[in-house]
């Protein structure tokens, strides 16, 4: 499992720093959400796989049947899905606004800042 | 008294929450935006006081145990840089009172400039490494819309370039995080630090810690990572350059500092021996980059990169002096530039450009301007008895007695090129005469109140100069509990 993940996670950021070196804004954008989604993975990856208990203790007991898996990985990635999502839809809006002030998509005509 | 650290993060939110309830009264929100920022100074302060003695000022959110819960901690460096993140507050809420255009005011530039310092402080405070991503991401997203705002196509361009490299070293922070969590099992800071002092993961702790230093180096516009700085910095309105130039990269040092100093000491000569490198390319392509400009907002954004240069190299040689030096460059850098992009805003306000081309004859029409001027740039560039000197000159004297020669003759070669592009500013805004097509120079009403920011700032920057030695002793303490984290941990784990 872990193997098919660790591929997963590389391809996933293969991908998304390909994107990002396109030159189309929307190529851009979908480049950084790869990103992120290989991050994630990679959090709930090394945070340990494990099969079987929920980190709920039952009623009346003071331990687990079985290891149960670590519930802090997940909290952190519904953190970065969170932040993720905001920070995309904010970008989104942003490059709408580029393309129609700037007048294109492509990012290397944008070398005015540049010098 | 206990819940002293979370007040940094309270206030501005507070503030920010008021602001957004008198949306249409920009006079209500200027109001509360000054009121909010000295209180969050004031707090500061305060805060700065009850460490000054050297312990540290521990806080476990809800409760929680530390190295399960949530922890904010307090020692020297954070309440230092709170202090001046509130006085940079102050004195650019102020500025914006006088200087920023209606329109974004409206759109709502106090509120979030209030969340961006709560961000600020957030990440000064943060004992948990989640946290400080999350901070991190707070300050990012209130920045990304302030450099945005307005939504003129170079600030457009400039923003795209600034959240595109941004989200990636997020990325690369957020995958640091996660391979430390897998590897260590806990995010506390303390508490790797302890995980990584014992020893036993091999090579992986560097390989995080370089992931580390390319997250941070990004946002702190470590070479070769700077590029986003120069195209993004001069775009929006003085007041946003200014906090940005004054207050974020240095959030990014900051965090470079705490985990350099605290969790990644297991291989000090490869990781600090590349911060070394790293920050001698940094100090002289900023400042090669600074001299090829010809206007006065851009060559103060290489100098930024340029300057981060010194403080890298203060943490790269990792003694006691040098960290001390680090420190007090942070406290006169972040003063200095802040000003002078201020400043630049005002010269900008006056004549209506930033092209030194265009400008002239200031010295002659505004002699209480230039002198403004003269004496942030004179320090910057490290003249004796100003701020910048004495922060120098620790740099050199660590660095002469570690033995790194090179990158004492490259600050000092850095140090001679950054006088050069600031007499460059002076003689061609202030010194030569106006050239025949200037604008008019039209002074507003409000002139001598608008300048009291920075008159207080200029103030400031000779005081540290003069009182070098108090404030050195503070950057040395604080210094000193660095490279003694022991003391750190214990005062978060308790007794471990």
């Amino acid at each position: 499992m872990e193997v098919a993940l660790a591929i997963v996670i590389g391809v996933l950021y293969a991908g998304g720093l390909y994107l990002m070196m396109r030159r189309n804004l929307i190529q851009l954008i979908i480049g950084l959400g790869l990103l992120s989604h290989g991050a994630n993975l990679l959090i709930f990856t090394s945070g340990g796989l494990r099969e079987g208990g929920a980190p709920i203790l039952e009623e009346g007991k003071k331990a687990f049947a079985a290891v149960p898996a670590d519930p802090l990985p997940q909290a952190l990635i519904l953190t970065a899905i969170v932040i993720s999502f905001a920070v995309t839809a904010f970008a989104l809006v942003l490059f709408l606004r580029t393309y129609e002030v700037v007048g294109t998509d492509d990012v290397d005509e944008m070398k005015e800042t540049d010098t | 008294m206990i819940l002293l650290p979370v007040l940094p993060i309270i206030l501005p939110l507070a503030g920010a929450i008021l602001c957004m309830f008198f949306r249409k009264n920009l006079i209500a929100q200027k109001v509360f935006a000054v009121i909010f920022s000295s209180l969050m100074l004031t707090v500061a302060i305060g805060l700065l006081m009850s460490v000054r003695g050297g312990e540290i000022a521990v806080m476990n959110v809800g409760n929680w145990p530390a190295p399960f819960g949530i922890t904010l901690v307090v020692d020297m460096l954070s309440a230092i840089m709170l202090v001046l993140g509130g006085l940079m507050a102050v004195a650019v809420s102020v500025y914006a009172c006088f200087d920023l255009d209606q329109g974004r005011t409206r759109f709502g530039f106090f509120p979030l400039l209030l969340i961006m310092m709560m961000g600020v402080n957030g990440a000064f405070v943060a004992g948990d490494l989640f946290n400080l991503y999350v901070w991190f991401e707070v300050l990012l997203t209130a920045s990304f819309i302030l450099l945005a705002l307005g939504g003129e196509a170079a600030q457009l361009e400039g923003s795209i370039k600034y959240v595109a490299l941004n989200l990636l070293s997020s990325a690369l922070f957020l995958a640091g995080v996660g391979i430390l969590y897998g590897m260590a099992g806990t995010l506390n800071m303390a508490q790797l630090a302890v995980v990584v002092q014992e020893g036993g993961h091999g090579g992986l702790v560097t390989m995080v810690a370089v992931m580390f230093m390319l997250g941070f180096g990004i946002k702190a516009g470590m070479f070769p990572l700077f590029f986003w700085l120069p195209a993004s910095y001069p775009t929006p309105p003085a007041a946003v350059s200014a906090i940005f130039s004054g207050l974020l990269t240095k959030v990014g040092v900051y965090a470079l500092i705490r985990m350099f100093t605290l969790v990644f000491c297991n291989d000090i000569a490869f990781t600090h021996g590349l911060l070394l490198v790293a920050a001698g390319l940094t100090m002289l392509t900023g400042v090669l980059g600074a001299a090829s400009q010809h206007e006065i907002r851009r060559i103060l954004s290489f100098h930024i990169v340029s300057q981060i240069g010194y403080m890298i190299m203060g943490l790269g040689l990792f003694t006691t002096l040098a960290l001390a030096g680090t420190i007090f460059y942070l406290i006169h850098h972040i003063i200095v530039k802040t000003n002078l992009f201020l400043v630049a805003g005002a010269i900008k306000r006056l004549t209506g450009s930033y092209d030194l081309n265009l400008l002239g004859g200031l010295y002659e029409s505004r002699p209480g301007l230039a002198m403004l001027f003269m004496i942030p740039a004179m320090s910057l560039a490290g003249i004796p008895p100003l701020s910048g000197f004495f922060a120098k000159l620790a740099l050199l004297i660590a660095g002469v007695q570690a033995e790194a020669w090179w990158i004492v003759a490259t600050a000092l070669a850095v140090s001679l090129l950054t006088l050069y592009s600031m007499t460059k500013i002076w003689a061609a805004a202030f010194w030569k005469a106006a050239p025949a097509d200037a604008l008019p120079c039209k002074e507003p009403a409000d002139w001598r109140l608008f300048l009291m920011p920075m008159t207080v700032l200029a103030i400031l920057t000779v005081c540290i100069g003069v009182f070098a030695g108090p404030v050195f002793s503070l950057a040395q303490d604080a210094a000193a509990q660095l490279m003694n984290p022991a003391g750190y941990i214990h005062a978060v784990l308790g007794g471990g």
